[in-house]
């Protein structure tokens, strides 16, 4: 059971929901999938048992190879690739190529062979019965795709274990890998003009992906929730509403998790749980009763 | 042309709220939002007239035809994004179909296809968007969902600003979260980042990693606080972590429930009078002085 925890705009509490279901359901896995700023870690400051570094295959040349034609070049859709004019000499810019391959295929005079280059790692830790995977991005790197995949490729049986995946902000390629084998998606909203706006984005993404979802409102005050009022209008199931809460606020600005400190919110996030799990289970039935 | 580009690493600290603050104090006749996949800048500038709107083509996307198509699986063995599908029909008849969303259109199936069924087809991966009178030029974007190429468009929203607004002095932009593609796009060729901070743990460490990138890329860096009361020790120690490293630290703006109304409105935080608002106009001053005032050494 995989659940993603996605927003559109940043800070409207993907962590705090993604870790707090996780803690509050003791035996889970945590998979944080934000790699260019992961935080999940500084809320369950797992014990590091293993490190593993990603890389990604880019291209190195031979220069005493190389006889400059230029078909690499005029291949690569990338511009990662450049050939100075009657030096035989091809540079590559690392930060740009995209590791298709296709220079190192085409090169006539198998001038280009493949190197790897460490771009971040995965870290795999416990906390209490939870088990914290962390996908962090080198600064610098461009891309953490390889890493999610990484993270989620670890994934593919979880043998009924909940498994929440924490999501990068936005709505592009890092948070469709992150969401793209997801059994279902959570998106948390928070009420103002902004959250709204990128809460549609997010939900037009999950509909395009054809993914079961449902909405979880964060920071909740008295008076009228422009998030809420947008679900009402598009129908939107609306499965927990987490209020604004200044006690809650600085448990998870000092980056403690909140089921673990308070019975209160122990609460809130045991019965959301519940809810998520109900909905998972329930969307499986439909599935495979369309499929007989 | 001289620009200051708002960042923050963490998602949701306030980049756009100062960057509407900014631009309203300033009269700034450019400025843009560079977070293409979430951007909400316009929601609060009022532009009140309706943008000159162009198609982005972001990478192309492969095709198989069908018809020319033997079945050879080369394009599914060299494909390393696993864009290529096998469509079962009736269990029995197999099409090979590429799976646009993972496609990232760099040719290969194309070159490798020995029947010429593959071909790489332009493919519309968002929208750019043009405000300009005579009084300002505001350049956004929203890419399409399902695409994924955000920092090439980046490039194009910048670009789209600078060509529309070449004499002007001051330009402003808003950045997107994180570190990775669109930021990377969007910190080149700026004069200065003001990095918006957050008195959270998260927001801290999120905090390092961005004026990590930023310094990579040999940029300038001033750093504030939003919400800075809603934890006072953390304040403390991003003001103890600026100082020990040397980055002007040009300010700290309340967490303020009147900020929140005003932007549900539709308005910046300098529109109306809140505690936020005269914050940031401090923040806003500080940030033009040092932005304009080391010419000498940048240049």
């Amino acid at each position: 059971m995989r659940i993603a925890v996605l927003s559109g705009k940043g800070g409207t509490g993907k962590t705090l929901v993604s870790v707090n279901l996780a803690a509050a359901a003791h035996k889970a896995v945590y998979i944080d999938c934000d790699v260019e700023e992961p935080n999940g870690h500084l809320f369950f400051k797992p014990a590091v048992i293993q490190e593993e570094e990603i890389a990604i295959k880019i291209p190195a040349v031979d220069n005493t190879r190389c006889n400059g034609c230029r078909q690499c070049v005029d291949f690569c859709k990338f511009n990662a690739l450049a050939s100075i004019k009657n030096q035989n000499k091809l540079i590559i810019f690392e930060e740009v190529c995209h590791s298709c391959g296709g220079c190192i295929m085409l090169c006539p005079e198998k001038a280009l062979t493949e190197k790897e280059k460490v771009i971040g790692k995965i870290q795999k830790g416990m906390s209490d019965a939870v088990t914290v995977y962390t996908g962090i991005l080198n600064i610098g790197e461009a891309s953490g795709i390889p890493i999610i995949k990484q993270l989620l490729d670890d994934h593919k049986d979880t043998s009924g274990m909940p498994v929440f995946i924490d999501c990068p902000p936005g709505s592009a390629c890092i948070v469709m890998e992150s969401i793209k084998d997801a059994d279902y998606c959570i998106l948390v909203a928070e009420p103002t003009l902004f959250g709204v706006h990128n809460l549609n984005m997010v939900y037009e993404l999950v509909k395009l992906f054809g993914k079961q979802f449902s909405v979880v409102l964060n920071k909740c005050l008295d008076g009228e929730n422009p998030a809420e009022k947008f679900c009402i209008e598009k129908n939107i199931k609306i499965i927990g509403r987490i209020p604004f809460d200044t006690e809650l606020g600085i448990i998870n600005s000092n980056a403690e998790i909140a089921v673990r400190k308070n019975p209160k919110y122990g609460d809130i996030f045991s019965s959301l749980l519940e809810t998520v799990v109900r909905e998972v289970q329930h969307k499986h039935e439909t599935t495979s009763h369309s499929q007989r | 042309m001289k620009q200051l580009l708002i960042l923050s690493g963490k998602g949701g600290t306030g980049k756009t709220t100062i960057a509407s603050a900014f631009i309203k104090l300033s009269g700034a006749r450019a400025y843009a939002d560079c977070d293409v996949d979430a951007p909400n800048l316009h929601l609060v500038t009022g532009q009140g007239f309706t943008p000159k709107k162009t198609d982005y083509y972001g990478l192309p996307k492969a095709e198989i035809n069908a018809e020319r198509c033997i079945k050879c699986n080369q394009c599914r063995q060299k494909c390393r994004f696993s864009a290529i599908l096998i469509e079962k029909k009736h269990l029995v008849e197999k099409n090979y179909q590429v799976d646009p969303f993972a496609c990232e259109g760099c040719g290969v199936c194309e070159a490798v296809c020995p029947v010429g069924a593959i071909a790489l087809k332009p493919a519309v991966a968002g929208e750019l968007m043009l405000y300009s009178n005579e009084k300002k030029v505001f350049s956004t974007a929203q890419l399409k969902m399902g695409s994924g190429t955000s920092g090439m468009l980046v490039t194009e929203v910048k670009k789209q600003m600078k060509s529309a607004a070449a004499d002007t002095e001051l330009a402003i932009i808003d950045g997107s979260p994180g570190i990775g593609c669109p930021v990377i796009a969007s910190l080149s060729g700026v004069d200065m980042v003001l990095i918006v901070a957050e008195p959270s743990v998260s927001g801290i460490s999120d905090m390092e990693r961005i004026i990590k990138t930023a310094t990579k890329f040999g940029t300038k860096i001033a750093v504030c606080i939003n919400k800075y009361n809603t934890n006072i020790e953390n304040t403390e120690k991003i003001e103890e972590f600026c100082a020990k490293q040397g980055l002007p630290f040009i300010g700290k703006i309340p967490f303020d429930a009147e900020a929140v109304k005003a932007i549900n409105n539709g308005q910046t935080i300098v529109d109306i009078e809140c505690p936020s608002g005269t914050a940031v106009t401090a923040v806003y001053h500080k940030t033009i002085a040092l932005l304009f005032e080391e010419d000498g050494r940048s240049a």
